[in-house]
């Protein structure tokens, strides 16, 4: 690593670079904004593919060493991917009126790229605290119906961070080192390191803070925040934890979890926040199985995932931004006069069920041909099924009720130019990542070692898929959906919370309702003594006549003159 | 679904829906009988059967759906339950 780099090293460092941009976003109007929005992530993107490989800029601190810039194969790729999505959001963002929002976004985004790059804990955990607090801002900006959300989305997350810090100071007081390398969670420290990420990657049973936060962030607000939180957990699960097996059935857990809320669920965007638990869960699967093959495809589905997942919310957020709507009770039709964001959707649809020809296929499939070769029957059947659970509750479900279902009498056009143009960008790269998927296995960890176009891959997951398809129209009656939500372990902070804390607050109340009735009986009880015998009409205040006075004195002296003579 | 100027999209006519399924169908079993002519090298045995992934994917998708379904009777409520 040459000097020179040390030198310039906190002016490119990617994620202080896009912080940097947002910070000066935040003053910026009209067109230099909207250049410098564009322009920003680009740069980052280019910073990151010409700063080469290994650590720069080492600190040292308090006899620890801190390493803010480490670059490898794993770092790039998750780098490019967040550049090439905080280009695309900013792009969709362009026409958002509350405009601190995509400066906020661009520091949360530059805080991911700080965790990706960061070669000790310590740096890690303060870019992951900022990215909580960016993100809560993000969320905040849609205004007054987001903030319980958001309050609810950072408590969480502080807490999360409380679990990491907690860990990480276990962790250097054990091994002396700061540096973020490959552990294992055999030891009460690395347990908390770990239950730090998974909280971040929407594991079960924490996964309700993302349905119950993003869905409240704005049409361009919750594009953002898909791709970061989840993704950096699960660079840092990479990095951290491959071959822990505990993630296999975290994963599995997660993967269900999201198909059957998402299947219960009405409200589109909350669809799509659901769908990602789902997909974060096959990407955990994989680093639990933490052979390379699993590696690599957990890798590359984070990779395909950020792009996908950031289209379908687009095209939701697009839907939400011409009618003002998001429940599916209230949309269909709108393919009618909708037609690039209804094809940009279904884009996004089946690239996320992973159908040939697009970058899912040629992403998961390694996923699951790698518990395949490991021989993880159970594993292996379970994600099969998942596959096909996603076809059922985001492939055809959102698209069919946002887009076709019945006729809701809205007619909206197609959105702006700017999110269009973002839609189709992203829609272009998943199309084109599927037809072309070198390119993506060329920057992966491992060498690739996989075929995804053979005839049996094709035509077994072609069957997988259409005939979930099948039995999603043969019970279209039992997935119609009605106005309700779903209960999820947040029930517990939501309402058992409160209404305990309600129920001891009133029974305290109660207490100190019957004490204080009882002190200020007692009070009174003294205070009325007192009166009785020192008030206008007590005994010890009433007026003595002189005569008695002098009586008295005359009969004590006689008695003490008896004594003295005694 | 007739649209307000009185003709809709071909997309939305009954006779269009009808085609659709036809096509759908004919797909479904073309894919099936593909796995006449494709060794699939089964990992796990039953997995290298003819129209395994046929099967497996219906069923996976009826048991979740009827799985959610027995779960929403539990936890599904109003949803301003959290008086949103």
């Amino acid at each position: 690593m040459g000097a020179s780099l040390a030198l310039l090293l906190p002016a490119v460092l990617p994620g202080l670079v896009l912080i940097a941009a947002g910070v000066v976003l935040l003053r910026l109007r009209g067109t230099v904004r909207d250049v410098v929005v564009l322009a920003a992530p680009l740069i980052v993107l280019w910073l990151i593919w010409v700063l080469p490989d290994g650590t720069a800029g080492n600190i040292h601190w308090l006899g620890y060493e801190l390493v803010p810039f480490r670059s490898d194969r794993l770092s790039r790729l998750f780098g490019t991917v967040f550049s090439i999505m905080a280009f695309a959001g900013g792009l969709f963002g362009l026409r958002q009126q509350r405009r601190a929002e995509t400066p906020l976004a661009y520091m949360y985004a530059g805080a991911s790229l700080g965790v990706v790059f960061a070669g000790d804990l310590i740096t890690v955990f303060v870019f992951w605290e900022l990215m909580a607090v960016c993100s809560t801002l993000v969320i905040w900006m849609a205004g007054r119906g987001a903030r319980g959300a958001g309050q609810r989305y950072i408590v969480i997350h502080l807490l999360g961070g409380v679990l990491l810090m907690a860990g990480i100071a276990g962790h250097i007081a054990q091994t002396g080192s700061l540096a973020f390398d490959a552990m294992h969670a055999d030891s009460p420290a690395n347990g908390l390191i770990l239950a730090g990420f998974l909280l971040n990657a929407a594991a079960w049973p924490i996964s309700a803070w993302l349905p119950d936060a993003y869905p409240q962030a704005s049409w361009s607000g919750t594009v953002f925040l898909s791709a970061f939180t989840t993704k950096t957990a699960v660079f840092v699960l990479l990095r951290g934890f491959a071959g822990e097996e505990i993630l296999v059935w975290i994963g599995l857990i997660m993967a269900f979890y999201g198909i059957v809320y998402a299947i219960l669920e009405n409200d589109m965007r909350r669809i799509l926040a659901y769908s990602i638990v789902n997909q974060v869960g096959f990407m955990v699967t994989g680093i639990g199985i933490g052979t390379e093959m699993a590696l690599n495809g957990a890798a590359s589905h984070a990779f395909v995932h950020i792009i996908y997942k950031a289209l379908l919310l687009m095209s939701a957020g697009s839907v939400m931004f011409m009618t003002g709507r998001t429940k599916c009770t209230e949309l269909g039709g709108l393919f009618r006069t909708m037609p690039i964001t209804t094809i940009c959707g279904i884009v996004g649809a089946l690239s996320i069920s992973a159908f040939p020809l697009t970058s899912g296929f040629v992403a998961k499939s390694m996923i699951v041909d790698g518990a395949a070769r490991d021989h993880l029957t159970i594993v292996w059947f379970l994600l099969t099924a998942a596959s096909a659970g996603v076809f059922l509750h985001a492939g055809i479900k959102f698209p069919w009720f946002v887009f076709f279902q019945k006729d809701s009498g809205l007619r909206p056009p197609d959105p702006p130019w700017t999110m269009r143009a973002a839609m189709l960008l992203l829609a272009f790269l998943c199309i084109g990542i599927g037809l072309f998927p070198a390119p993506l296995y060329a920057i992966l960890p491992f060498p690739v070692d996989f075929v995804p176009y053979t005839g049996s891959h094709v035509v077994s997951q072609l069957q997988l898929l259409l005939f979930s398809g099948l039995a999603f129209f043969l019970m279209l009656g039992w997935l119609k959906r009605t106005e309700a939500i779903t209960l999820d372990v947040d029930w517990l902070w939501r309402r058992l919370g409160p209404a305990a804390a309600r129920w001891i607050d009133s029974g305290t109340t109660r207490v100190a309702e019957a004490l204080a009735d009882r002190g200020w009986r007692a009070v009174r009880r003294t205070l009325e003594t007192i009166y009785r015998h020192h008030g206008p009409a007590g005994i010890l205040a009433r007026t003595w006549p002189t005569g008695s006075m002098a009586f008295w004195a005359v009969f004590l002296l006689a008695a003490y003159l008896m004594l003295y003579y005694l | 679904m007739p649209s307000a100027d009185g003709k809709d999209y071909w997309l939305a006519r009954p006779s269009t829906i009808r085609l659709l399924w036809v096509v759908f169908i004919v797909i479904l079993a073309l894919t099936v009988l593909a796995d006449l002519f494709i060794d699939h090298h089964g990992d796990f045995g039953i997995d290298g059967t003819i129209g395994f992934y046929a099967w497996y994917g219906f069923v996976s998708c009826v048991v979740l759906v009827i799985g959610s379904k027995a779960l929403g009777v539990l936890l599904k409520r109003k949803d301003d339950y959290y008086g949103r």
